[in-house]
């Protein structure tokens, strides 16, 4: 009798698992479609007239030769000049990705094996600020940069350097906090065997430690790369809406702000934007998911 | 000579070991500690933020920002909109998760598309669900008679926080459905099944086996969810810059003004420095008591375990 029960309620599970799977099939077409509803919606009214748009706000293309003539316009539009605001934003986030890499790579590494009440101190330095948003100190970095670079007739507003510098100070708490954690668990023995075999002090980090930290990499080239390649406020601080240097996230905006809502070359603005991350997301996606989730756990 | 060669080997590690930490206590220093002592000490002055005139006033910019409507109002706004957003996001994100680790077909390009939101950013996708709020429905609710619609949602003043919300958990309930989805697959899949086994329907095994052991993504999601609701400025630059005007303690205030956007309008739009020094004060120490927070309920679980 109790088999039979057991039969039956195995019978039963089957059935309702079916149904469950059927419509967890459907939630996850409806949601993707919900999901990508923007990207098409942009794409779509990319290659319509702004008449066609005013005129009716749904619906989709008539003529395809539209979107080559929006891009166009976008393309060339001083105001927008998508090319050059691509090289300054790769500029920007490639040199800040390197110099905030390898500065809290070697921080951490040297704040794990140096066991002082200094490396202790600053360590906990660290940690701490990273509680502090950036609010609090984006007013009076303008004024103190602007003091810091006349003194050491260095442009650090309006130039790559200077806010690459600001990233390495913003990024580099994290950074060093993530290393840490990592480099602590690198047995001791390896760099004490490079050191008897007389390699120097630098050339243990760089010959054996940084290549162990290759998996953290990806953690940290992820987390920091997604903030400063979307970042709005320090880059419209530091280098101002309408400077010689100027970020994609900028360009945007002040493109937006120019046209008044011209939906459709807006909306082609916004895609080009897009383009670039979206592209890298396709080759990467593997190394950006789990950079975002182990960043996020740690 | 071997002697010799140990010194100066300790010597060239403390050389190296010194170099090795210049470049971002230097940097930490000039951009982190000397402006944050700065940010500190114009909260008590005057200073406009263009003239050069700053005399030291004390608390009085404290006082004066807790009794401004604006202030009261955009901070009022950002609770609102830190706990809807809290909420929405982790129960879409978790929902999501259980979907995309199903036994669903095309479950790995599900996992993908929900991620994509999450790369873009908010300047440039606050823009584009400007144009959903602002064209989009309106035309979708007129030609379908739905008369909530037909109107702007981010124009009015009960709807423009849920706008938020909405375009906020489109662009980062994937992320956390990563982190859940993380979780989940470090369960292990004997233990869903046995109860499987044993009768246990589908709903049953989410609430007594999944959630349980999922406690620790729970708080991760959640605090990650907190700050990043609290500190919102892009979207909301970009969706509303702060818009429409509501009443508040019979003043006119901006009814999604969240609290970043009002530190820097009150830095930059009524050039009032001190005070919005003084707000982004403020802001820090809740920050500040969030952290606090975070740490101790951490600790607390570290001993449970």
């Amino acid at each position: 009798m109790a088999s039979y029960n057991q039969l039956d309620v195995v019978g039963q599970n089957k059935a309702r698992q079916r149904r469950l799977s059927i419509l967890a099939e459907i939630g996850c077409i409806l949601l993707f479609i919900l999901f990508m509803l923007p990207f098409f919606i942009v794409l779509m009214n990319s290659a319509r007239t702004n008449a066609e748009i005013i005129n009716s706000a749904v619906g989709m293309p008539t003529n395809w030769g539209n979107f080559v003539d929006n891009v166009v316009a976008v393309w060339n539009n001083p105001t927008f000049n998508f090319l050059k605001a691509l090289k300054d934003s790769v500029i920007i986030t490639v040199l800040s990705l390197a110099i905030i890499s390898i500065c809290s790579a070697m921080t951490a590494w040297v704040l794990v094996r140096n066991k002082t009440k200094w490396s202790a101190f600053l360590f906990l330095m660290f940690v701490a600020a990273m509680v502090i948003p950036f609010q609090v100190v984006m007013f009076p970095l303008i004024t103190w940069f602007k003091t810091l670079g006349d003194f050491l007739h260095l442009p650090l507003l309006r130039s790559h350097g200077g806010l690459v510098f600001a990233y390495l100070g913003f990024g580099e708490s994290m950074t060093i906090f993530i290393f840490h954690g990592f480099v602590k668990s690198i047995p001791l023995e390896i760099e004490e065997a490079a050191d008897i075999d007389g390699c120097s002090r630098a050339g243990t980090f760089f010959r054996i430690v940084l290549p162990l930290l290759q998996p953290v990499f990806v953690t940290v080239l992820v987390l920091n790369g997604l903030w400063i390649w979307n970042d709005y406020l320090l880059p419209l601080l530091l280098l101002g809406s309408n400077g010689e240097v100027r970020t994609i996230p900028l360009a945007v905006q002040g493109f937006i702000g120019s046209f008044v809502k011209q939906w459709n070359l807006i909306m082609v603005s916004t895609l080009l934007a897009m383009l670039p991350i979206i592209i890298l997301y396709i080759f990467a996606q593997k190394y950006i998911v789990q950079g975002m989730v182990e960043g996020a756990v740690k | 000579m071997e002697k010799q060669s140990f010194f100066s080997g300790r010597r060239e590690r403390k050389i190296t070991e010194f170099l090795f930490l210049v470049p971002t206590v230097v940097a930490f220093i000039m951009v982190i500690i000397i402006p944050f002592i700065i940010g500190i000490y114009y909260s008590f002055t005057d200073w406009d933020g263009v003239n050069a005139a700053k005399n030291v006033v004390g608390l009085v910019n404290y006082k004066t920002i807790f009794t401004e409507p604006a202030f009261l109002h955009a901070f009022l706004v950002t609770l609102e909109f830190t706990v809807l957003n809290v909420i929405a996001v982790n129960v879409v994100a978790f929902l999501m998760a259980l979907l995309v680790t199903s036994q669903v077909k095309g479950r790995n390009l599900y996992r993908a598309g929900f991620f994509v939101p999450n790369l873009i950013g908010g300047i440039v996708l606050g823009s584009i669900w400007q144009f959903i709020f602002a064209s989009i429905l309106p035309a979708v609710g007129k030609s379908l008679g739905i008369a909530g619609l037909s109107a702007s949602l981010i124009t009015n003043a009960k709807t423009v926080v849920g706008a938020m919300v909405t375009v906020n958990t489109w662009q980062y309930a994937g992320y956390i459905m990563m982190i859940y989805v993380a979780s989940i697959q470090g369960i292990s899949q004997q233990v869903m099944e046995a109860a499987s086994v044993d009768g246990a329907t589908y709903w049953v095994r989410v609430r007594k086996i999944l959630i349980p052991l999922m406690a620790n993504a729970f708080t991760i999601s959640l605090f990650l969810t907190l700050t990043n609701s609290f500190k919102m400025y892009d979207v909301n630059l970009a969706l509303t810059n702060g818009g429409p005007v509501a009443m508040f303690m019979k003043t006119p205030v901006q009814a999604s003004e969240l609290l970043a956007l009002n530190i820097y309008n009150t830095a930059f739009k009524y050039s009032k420095m001190a005070q919005g020094q003084a707000k982004a004060v403020i802001f820090f120490i809740v920050l500040v008591v969030v952290s606090l927070i975070q740490v101790s309920v951490n600790k607390s679980k570290e001993v449970e375990m």
